[in-house]
C-alpha cells in the first residue's frame, strides 16, 4: 500500500509534467519540428512548381556538389556552388579576423574605463541592435556606393580623382558583415577582458617581457575563451547571412545564404534547398563542436 | 634629512634613491606621496621599508621596480641613474602582494617566464627552473597549474619566478599579508634563509613591526611620505628617534618632562636618567618600553609612586597598568611568576623604577 506521502510525490511529479507539458511542446513544435521537416524534403523529388513530392530521391543532396551536364546528362562537379559555399567560409572567416582586430581594442578600451564610463560604452555598443538590420544595411550601401558620402568625402579632400567602386563587391560585403557583427565580437571580448587581472600586466613587465611579448604570452591565452565565443558568435550567423549579401553583394555575389533561399524561390527545388540548409547547420555543428572541445582541453587542465 | 644610522656594513651601495618626491594631483588638491627622501640601500642587504598603509612605502617600492616614476629625484642602481628605464629593461625582480602568478602556466612555466623574456638558451632556462624548484622545495608541482596550489605554495612560486632570473634586487611588497598566522612565520623564516642562500639585496615593504624586526638587516620607518628613521632593528627598537617611531614599533609609555642638568625631571614628580638628549630645552616627551619598567615596593628610595588601576594576564606575561601621581598612565609588562600571582592587586600602591638607559627623550 502506498502511504500518503508516497502518493503525494508522484502527484506532484505528474503535476510537474503536466505543467511544463505546453512549453515543451511548443519547444519541440519550434526547435525540432521544422529541423525534421527540412531533413524529410532533403530527401524527396523537386515538384515542378516548388514544393516536393513524396518519392525518396538522393538528388537534393548529390546537388550540393554535382550537377547534370546540360548536353552529356553525366554529372559533373557544380563548382558554381562550391565558389559559393568557398567565399561563404572565406568572407565569414575574413569578417571573423576584422572583426577581432577592430574588437579587440574596443574590448579592451571599454574594459579598462571607470564603471559608468564602461557602461555608457557597452550601450553605445548595443545601439546598432535596436535597429533593423535591412535599415542599417541600407544605410551602409548609402555610405559606400559611387555617390555615397564616402566616395564624395574622399573626391572633396582630393584623395582620389574618381569615386572608389564599392557596391555589389566582396569589399562591400565584409565591410557590411563587420559593421554588424562587431558587437557580437565585442560583448565576448569585454566580458573575459573584464575579467582579466590587469596585475598580471606589471608581473610580466616585470619579468622582462617588452608590450609584444606581453600581449602574445599573457593577454592572448588568457583571453582565448572570449576571442574563441566572439568568434564563434560572429562566424556562425555570418555563414547564414543572407540580408547583408543580398543587398551590398547584389544578386551576385551570393552567399550560402542567398543560395539555400535561391533554391526555394526561384530554383524551385526545395530538396536541394533543404540539404544545403542541413550542410550548413552540420558546418556549424562542427565549428561548436570544436569550440567546447577547447574550452573543455582548458578546464581539465586548468 | 635623515641620515642612515646602521652601518651598511662595508658593502657596496645597491639602490639609492636620491631626494625622490612623488606628488599627485595638481594645485590646491596636490597629494605628497613620498617627501623628499633618501635613502641608500646595501648590496646583499635584507631592507624593510616599515610604515603604516598610505605612508609611501609601497610608492617608493614601486619606483625602485620602474611602475611608477618620481615627480623628482632619482634612483640608482649600483650606481647608475635607472630613473627612466622601463620595469623591463631594469635587473630588479617583484614578489607582488597579490603574487600575480600567470594562470595560463604550470609552475615551471611561471618560474621560466623572466628566463625566456630575457632570451636565455632553452637549456639554460630548464635547469635554472629545476634550481629554482629545489630551493623553494615545490618540485613534485612543477607541471601543476597555480591555481591548484596552496596560498603559501603560490608565495613560493612568486618568489622563485622573481628569483629564477637573478635579479641585483628582489623587492618584495607584502608578500605575507594573505598568508595565515603560522604560514607567515614559516615563510619569515624561509624568506631569511632565501636571502642568506642567494646573496641578493631584498627590499621588503610591509606594515607589520613584528615581521620588520625579526628579518631585516635594517629598516626604514616611514610615515605620511617622510624618512622617520632608519637602523637595525635593535637601534629602533632602543634608541627611537620620535614619538611615530616609538609608538608604531613596539608599544611605549610616554611621560611629559622636563629636561634638568641631563635629567629629566617628570611631570609627575622625580628625576630620573634619561639617554638620547639632544641640547632640548623645555617640555619634553620620555619613551619607555613596558617590559623596562619595574614595579617595586611602595616607598622604596627613588621609585616613582603609583597606583594600580587594573591587571591584565597575558599567559607568558602580566600587563600591570599603573596610575602615576599627576595621573598619567604607565603600562609595565611582567614576567607572569610561576606561582601565578605577584602579589598585585588592583588599587594596591607601588613604586616604579625603569631598568638602567631604558628611558628615552624623543626628539620631537
Amino acid at each position: 500500500m502506498a502511504t500518503l506521502e508516497e502518493e503525494a510525490e508522484v502527484q506532484s511529479r505528474r503535476n510537474a509534467w503536466l505543467l511544463s507539458a505546453p512549453a515543451l511542446v511548443v519547444l519541440f513544435a519550434a526547435a525540432a519540428g521544422p529541423l525534421i521537416i527540412v531533413l524529410i524534403y532533403s530527401f524527396l523529388t523537386p515538384a515542378t512548381y516548388g514544393n516536393v513530392e513524396w518519392i525518396f530521391s538522393l538528388e537534393g543532396w548529390k546537388g550540393i556538389v554535382f550537377q547534370h551536364d546540360i548536353f552529356s546528362d553525366n554529372l559533373v562537379l557544380a563548382d558554381a556552388n562550391l565558389v559559393i559555399f568557398w567565399r561563404s567560409v572565406k568572407l565569414s572567416f575574413i569578417t571573423t579576423v576584422l572583426t577581432f582586430l577592430v574588437g579587440f581594442p574596443t574590448a579592451w578600451f571599454i574594459a579598462t574605463r571607470s564603471p559608468r564610463a564602461r557602461a555608457l560604452w557597452l550601450f553605445l555598443i548595443t545601439i546598432p541592435f535596436w535597429t533593423n538590420l535591412l535599415i542599417r544595411t541600407f544605410a551602409i550601401n548609402q555610405i559606400i556606393r559611387n555617390e555615397g558620402v564616402l566616395n564624395t568625402l574622399l573626391l572633396k579632400v582630393g584623395v582620389i580623382s574618381e569615386p572608389i567602386r564599392l557596391t555589389y563587391t566582396d569589399t562591400a560585403l565584409l565591410i557590411g558583415m563587420v559593421y554588424v557583427y562587431l558587437p557580437l565580437m565585442v560583448l565576448p571580448l569585454f566580458a573575459t577582458i573584464d575579467r582579466f587581472d590587469m596585475r598580471l600586466l606589471e608581473a610580466g613587465y616585470d619579468l622582462y617581457a617588452n608590450r609584444w611579448q606581453i600581449l602574445r604570452r599573457i593577454i592572448l591565452p588568457i583571453t582565448r575563451p572570449g576571442i574563441i565565443a566572439g568568434s564563434i558568435l560572429v562566424f556562425v550567423p555570418c555563414l547564414g547571412a543572407y540580408v547583408t549579401p543580398r543587398i551590398l553583394g547584389g544578386g551576385k555575389n551570393m552567399m550560402i545564404g542567398n543560395f539555400i533561399d535561391l533554391q526555394f524561390g526561384q530554383g524551385q527545388n526545395w530538396p536541394l534547398g533543404s540539404a544545403l540548409s542541413i550542410t550548413l547547420l552540420i558546418i556549424v555543428t562542427i565549428a561548436l563542436l570544436a569550440y567546447v572541445r577547447t574550452i573543455g582541453g582548458e578546464n581539465r587542465h586548468g | 634629512m635623515i641620515k642612515n644610522q646602521g652601518g651598511t656594513g662595508v658593502g657596496k651601495t645597491s639602490v639609492e634613491a636620491r631626494q625622490i618626491a612623488k606628488h599627485f594631483g595638481q594645485g590646491e588638491a596636490i597629494v605628497k606621496a613620498l617627501d623628499n627622501v633618501s635613502v641608500e640601500i646595501g648590496q646583499g642587504e635584507f631592507f624593510t621599508l616599515l610604515g603604516p598603509s598610505g605612508c609611501g612605502k609601497t610608492t617608493l617600492l614601486r619606483m625602485i621596480a620602474g611602475f611608477e616614476s618620481p615627480t623628482s629625484g632619482q634612483i640608482l642602481l649600483d650606481g647608475a641613474d635607472i630613473t627612466p628605464l622601463p620595469p623591463n629593461r631594469r635587473p630588479v625582480n617583484t614578489v607582488f602582494q597579490s603574487y600575480a602568478l600567470f594562470p595560463h602556466l604550470t609552475v615551471a612555466q611561471n618560474i621560466g617566464f623572466g628566463l625566456e623574456m630575457q632570451g636565455r638558451p632553452a637549456a639554460e632556462v630548464k635547469d635554472r627552473v629545476a634550481r629554482m624548484l629545489a630551493l623553494v622545495k615545490l618540485e613534485p608541482m612543477a607541471g601543476r597549474k597555480t591555481s591548484q596550489l596552496s596560498g603559501g605554495q603560490q608565495q613560493r612560486v612568486a618568489l622563485a619566478r622573481a628569483l629564477a632570473p637573478t635579479p641585483k634586487v628582489l623587492l618584495l611588497d607584502e608578500p605575507l599579508s594573505a598568508l595565515d598566522l603560522k604560514l607567515r612565520k614559516e615563510m619569515q623564516i624561509e624568506l631569511k634563509r632565501l636571502q642568506t642562500e642567494t646573496g641578493i639585496t631584498f627590499v621588503f615593504v610591509t606594515h607589520d613591526q613584528e615581521e620588520a624586526l625579526t628579518m631585516s638587516d635594517r629598516i626604514a620607518v616611514m610615515s605620511a611620505g617622510h624618512l622617520q628613521q632608519v637602523g637595525t632593528a635593535r637601534e629602533i627598537y632602543n634608541n627611537p628617534v620620535n614619538r611615530f617611531v616609538a609608538s608604531f614599533i613596539g608599544e611605549s609609555n610616554f611621560l611629559p618632562a622636563t629636561l634638568e642638568a641631563g635629567k629629566a625631571r617628570l611631570k609627575a614628580g622625580g628625576l630620573v636618567e634619561v639617554s638620547g638628549a639632544k641640547g632640548q630645552t623645555g617640555p619634553i616627551t620620555v619613551a619607555v618600553r613596558p617590559e623596562q619598567v619595574r614595579i617595586v615596593a611602595a616607598g622604596e628610595p627613588d621609585a616613582l609612586p603609583a597606583t594600580i588601576t587594573n591587571l591584565v594576564y597575558f599567559g607568558t606575561d602580566t600587563h600591570c597598568h599603573v596610575d602615576l601621581a599627576d595621573g598619567t598612565e604607565v603600562v609595565a609588562r611582567l614576567q607572569s611568576p610561576a606561582t601565578g600571582d605577584a602579589g598585585l592587586e588592583r588599587g594596591g600602591k607601588v613604586g616604579l623604577r625603569f631598568a638602567p638607559g631604558a628611558a628615552q627623550v624623543l626628539g620631537d
